[in-house]
């Protein structure tokens, strides 16, 4: 009993050495610390790839561990996002027009500036001054407070609300869907202050690092990233190891039977829910960093059911069973529609895999639900099993 | 030719040259009047050319009309030489070839500086034309009639009105009448002798719901907002505004004043840094250095010391404006001077309004039921897989594009599009059908004991369906036209319609309802159905295959969405993400009405096209935000009703 977290927890100490060596092997071939042997773009693609692993793993923990299908985790995603771009945009504008007034012949009033910025951001969408959600736009502090905070009180309420009208299984699935729905219809709308259907943009240049060139940022943010799964990492394993975790699990096996023996259901489904949602946010603070643009397209429901079944290719139930699917699919998908997959001659026709990839996916998807329940996750048990044997 | 022709007419025109040309047309009767009143004629004004159309009118001749008309549209001339009033052959010929006007001889020619060109100005176009309606209106042909009530439409004057109320005391055919006293009414209230006799005619549109009756009344209740030190009497005012309310701004009110010269300017912020701007020197303005300008305090400071200085004018402290306003009053005036026509017409517009408003409930109802429908045949087919059988299947909109594509082949195949639509209803329900007793057979049936899963696996056939779909009919919408009997609509009045395919569509959506309960309750599938649903292993050993019963009834649920999309393909636009845009309320409609019964998803499918009608309806301009309040009703709903609106009790409810 007097064994280490780590030690009962060997695939923890495996997944972060993993994750290191592949830090540091990016880092190594970049272009700004290494040998160039890969593209700046790759390095993007990469790292955000890992913030996509970040919230397979999240989502693992509501669906894998606690049987909660999310639907709509994409929009605890999108709104850490919204809220780091919501920084980047004012700080970014305010560089902006604080230079192209330096040369004006009377200095700047606050006032004169800060409608100028709100003239530069919201002019697209008709607007000149700032709507209430940009209170603290021009502190980083506190739009990192509510990268938290934001999916955090969003999760808490949805979830208090479910759980504990006992909304299950299906009921909250299409409800979380229904979630997400809404606020990607409520952003799409010019005039909730969010830019409507033009989104954030020109997020990957970082106030303050104007100067530092796109390689050097892009390994900073591959860094964070990767830092920011690892400790995700380890917090998920620690907290689904205890007894905390074998209440989780129990309620996902047998809910009511959990109920009876005493345990607050209600309270643990909504940590549960909460804690991923706000892990959910912060993978989305650094992912459009890296994408450079966040619009309301990015909340639509297909995201998050495309999450789901990542998290069920990789093996639900399993933290590195999230991690791989995330992996594998996102990066797949990237590497067929990219148009670097090599087209397929029958004689007859010829395949394109940019268009005919989603069909292959789609039909993956149908063959990894029959045939392998427990995900690509499964095969290294089959490994492991095999060693024991 | 032509010049051949002309060089004849010259000679005969010298030939003709020892008799006085004027002899020549002065025994026409309309020549006679018109030289008469030579000088009016040529030099017509506004003011003066109504005597010469009065004695025109008055001499009764058949030919004033056909010169009255010639007049106005500017092609009467005036020889120099004799005064002789005649029309010319070809206004661009040279030398021009002069006519008579009542009977177009010719009686010469002319170069055009021996002519005066008679250009009656708008203001005379207009009287001859007021004029020349007169005309119109007796006319024989009916079409010259509906002609001439169409141009005082266009431009109504006070001196329409003896002849239009003449025409409705003498119009023969129904049809112009009713336009006639329609225009009677609209020329009344504007021109009518006396106010008793305009409020009349204002009182008589009371309840109209013409968009043209309001059009009517409601330049009578325009208004100016005007600013005076004290309330004048004599005029009529529609009301007195308090400055710094909703209606009238302290900035507005003290910018009125400004306009009416009662106050200075104020000095504004863009002012201020202009003024401060001018008069920077040696990097100083108003004794402060300029690099300190930064705060709006340190700019009054500045200014404040370019006002002692004499080189800006001074402020005006918001107190002091404050003062000034309240010094003045502010009202709105009526343009329309008598203050009985406009409490009849604010009256009138009032009960109009009223009757419109309550109309517009039964539109937005009938709306509602459109929408109802709309989202009842989306859902139906998925009320049967998902809440009979507790199938989730994502593929279900793809199942209604599907049958939206159906629509589309048999249309491209079939020109005629009533018979293409009667085939596709049939051809639809086949091939969705089989898609979806293949799915069943196929993947389903494999994931009945894990309800989550076949969601991921029916997400996997619907972005490869629709993928397969963008692959051989590409991404564009592609055409399926409704049959013209069902263009149209059906129109209550001017405020309460409904277009004919919103009734077909309610129409199809009652008859599913109808069938599938019969389907369900009065026959043996039904009975299996229901009993494999139940429990499927006693509804086995009952002698019941439920691998039969999954099948066919997964292959009706879905052969009912391939019909609805025909339905849907008529009216949305047939792409490959048909189907995407419905899933989601689908399953919403579902869930709101109770799993698991028909009367469930039609009452879920009401409350949330009432619903999405009623929030659009107070925002009209944005769909968006009523989809986005929609969504959240529901989830709300769905907190204080888990099973929906129509909940299954007992063994039922614990499939």
């Amino acid at each position: 009993m007097e064994r280490s977290f780590f030690a009962r927890n060997p695939s923890v100490m495996i997944f972060i050495g993993m994750l290191g060596l592949f830090t540091l092997a990016i880092t190594v071939m970049s272009e700004a610390y290494g040998t160039s042997a890969i593209s700046t773009s790759l390095v993007k693609t990469l790292g955000m790839t890992l913030c996509l692993c970040l919230i397979a793993l999240a989502m693992d923990l509501v669906w894998g561990y606690c049987g909660i299908l999310s639907l709509g985790h994409f929009a605890f995603f999108g709104l850490g996002g919204y809220m780091i771009g919501m920084w980047i945009m004012y700080a970014r504008t305010e560089a902006v027009i604080v230079t192209s007034l330096a040369n004006a012949p009377l200095p700047p009033t606050p006032t004169e500036l800060n409608d100028a910025i709100a003239v530069q951001i919201f002019g697209v969408v008709g607007g000149d001054s700032f709507p209430w959600m940009w209170a603290f736009s021009h502190s980083l502090t506190l739009q990192l407070m509510l990268v938290v905070l934001v999916p955090g009180l969003l999760a808490l309420v949805f979830g208090w609300l479910a759980f504990r009208s006992r909304v299950t299984g299906v009921y909250l699935s299409i409800l979380t869907q229904a979630m997400t729905l809404a606020l990607s219809l409520y952003l799409f709308q010019n005039d909730t202050g969010l830019r409507g259907n033009n989104g954030l943009s020109g997020l990957q240049n970082i106030p303050g690092a104007e100067d530092i060139p796109q390689a050097v940022t892009s390994i900073w943010l591959l860094w964070a990233s990767a830092l920011a799964l690892g400790l995700g990492y380890i917090a998920a394993a620690w907290i689904m190891s205890g007894k905390f975790g074998n209440v989780i699990r129990g309620i996902r096996d047998d809910e009511p039977r959990v109920r009876f023996l005493g345990y607050s259901v209600e309270g643990y489904k909504l940590f549960v829910f909460t804690v991923s949602a706000v892990i959910a946010g912060l993978a989305g603070a650094l992912y459009y960093p890296q994408a450079g643009i966040i619009n309301p397209d990015e909340i639509a429901p297909i995201a998050s059911i495309y999450l789901a079944v990542w998290v069920a290719i990789g093996g639900r139930g399993r933290l590195y069973g999230a991690v791989i699917g995330a992996a594998t699919v996102s990066l797949l998908s990237t590497w067929f529609t990219g148009g670097r997959a090599p087209d397929v001659n029958l004689g007859f026709y010829n395949i394109q895999w940019v268009d005919w990839w989603t069909v292959l996916l789609g039909l993956g998807f149908v063959l990894v639900t029959l045939f392998a329940p427990k995900g690509l996750g499964g095969l290294i048990d089959f490994v492991i099993r095999k060693d024991r044997a | 030719m032509r010049n051949f022709l002309a060089a004849a007419l010259i000679a005969l025109g010298l030939l003709a040259l020892p008799v006085p040309i004027v002899a020549q047309d002065t025994d026409d009767p309309l020549q006679a009047l018109l030289q008469e009143n030579a000088a009016l004629v040529a030099n017509a004004s506004r003011q003066t050319v109504q005597t010469v159309l009065d004695a025109l009118i008055a001499s009764d001749l058949p030919t004033v009309p056909a010169f009255l008309a010639r007049w106005q549209a500017r092609d009467v001339y005036q020889r120099s030489s004799d005064g002789l009033f005649v029309l010319v052959e070809d206004e661009d010929a040279d030398p021009l070839t002069l006519l008579t006007l009542s009977t177009g001889q010719v009686v010469g020619t002319a170069t055009s500086r021996e002519l005066d060109h008679l250009r009656p100005n708008r203001g005379v176009q207009d009287l001859i034309g007021a004029a020349l309606v007169q005309f119109q209106l007796g006319a024989d042909d009916p079409a010259e009639r509906t002609r001439a009530l169409d141009n005082i439409a266009r431009t109504p004057a006070a001196s329409h009105l003896p002849m239009i109320a003449d025409m409705v005391a003498n119009e023969t055919d129904p049809a112009l009448r009713d336009t006639a006293q329609w225009l009677l009414t609209r020329l009344s209230i504007s021109y009518g002798q006396d106010d008793a006799v305009r409020v009349s005619a204002i009182e008589s549109l009371s309840g109209d719901l013409r968009v043209e009756a309001r059009a009517a009344l409601n330049p009578l209740l325009t208004t100016r907002t005007r600013v005076a030190e004290t309330l004048p009497d004599n005029i009529n005012i529609a009301r007195v505004l308090t400055p710094g309310s909703d209606a009238l701004s302290m900035t507005d009110a003290y910018a009125m004043l400004v306009d009416a010269g009662l106050a200075p300017p104020r000095v504004t912020a863009t002012a201020r840094r202009d003024a401060l701007i001018a008069n920077i020197s040696d990097g100083f303005v108003g004794g402060a250095p300029v690099h300190t300008l930064e705060t709006d305090a340190a700019r009054m400071d500045a200014y404040d010391a370019l006002v002692v200085a004499g080189l800006a004018p001074p402020t005006i402290s918001d107190a002091e404006a404050a003062t000034v306003i309240a010094a003045h009053v502010f009202f709105e005036q009526y343009n329309e001077a008598s203050a009985i026509v406009t409490t009849a017409a604010a009256d009138t517009v009032a009960a109009i309004n009223a009757r419109v408003t309550a109309l517009e409930m039964v539109d937005l109802s009938l709306d509602g039921l459109s929408l109802a429908s709309i989202y009842f045949l989306a859902a139906i087919g998925l009320a049967i897989t998902f809440g009979v059988m507790g199938v989730i299947n994502m593929a279900h909109g793809e199942f209604i594009m599907m049958g939206a594509y159906t629509g589309y082949l048999v249309q491209s195949l079939v020109p005629d599009y009533t018979v293409s639509i009667i085939i596709a209803l049939p051809l639809a329900f086949a091939v969705t059908f089989g898609a979806g007793v293949a799915m069943e057979r196929s993947i389903i049936r494999w994931l009945y004991h894990r309800p989550l899963e076949t969601l991921l696996a029916t997400f996997g056939i619907s972005i490869a369906l629709q993928q397969i779909v963008r692959q051989i009919f590409g991404a564009q919408a592609r055409p399926f036209t409704p049959p013209d009997w069902l263009a149209g609509s059906l129109d209550f009045n001017d405020v309460v319609s409904i277009s004919y395919i919103r009734i077909a569509i309610f129409g199809l959506g009652v008859i599913f309802f109808i069938v599938l309960w019969l389907i369900l309750n009065k026959t043996r599938l039904g009975l299996e159905v229901r009993a494999v649903t139940q429990n499927p292993a006693m509804a086995a050993s009952m002698g019941i295959n439920p691998d039969r019963i999954n099948m066919l009834t997964f292959g009706l649920g879905s052969g009912i969405a391939g019909i609805a999309g025909v339905a849907i393909g008529l009216f949305a636009q047939v792409t490959p993400e048909l189907g995407t845009n419905y899933i989601v309320q689908s399953f919403m409609t579902v869930v709101v009405g109770g799993v698991g019964n028909i009367f469930g998803t039609l009452a879920g499918a009401g409350m949330i096209g009432f619903f999405q009608k009623g929030v659009e309806w107070l925002n009209p301009s944005n769909t968006l935000a009523a989809q986005t309040y929609m969504i959240l009703f529901v989830i709300l709903f769905i907190q204080f009703r888990p099973k929906g609106i129509i909940a299954l009790k007992g063994r039922a409810a614990e499939m």
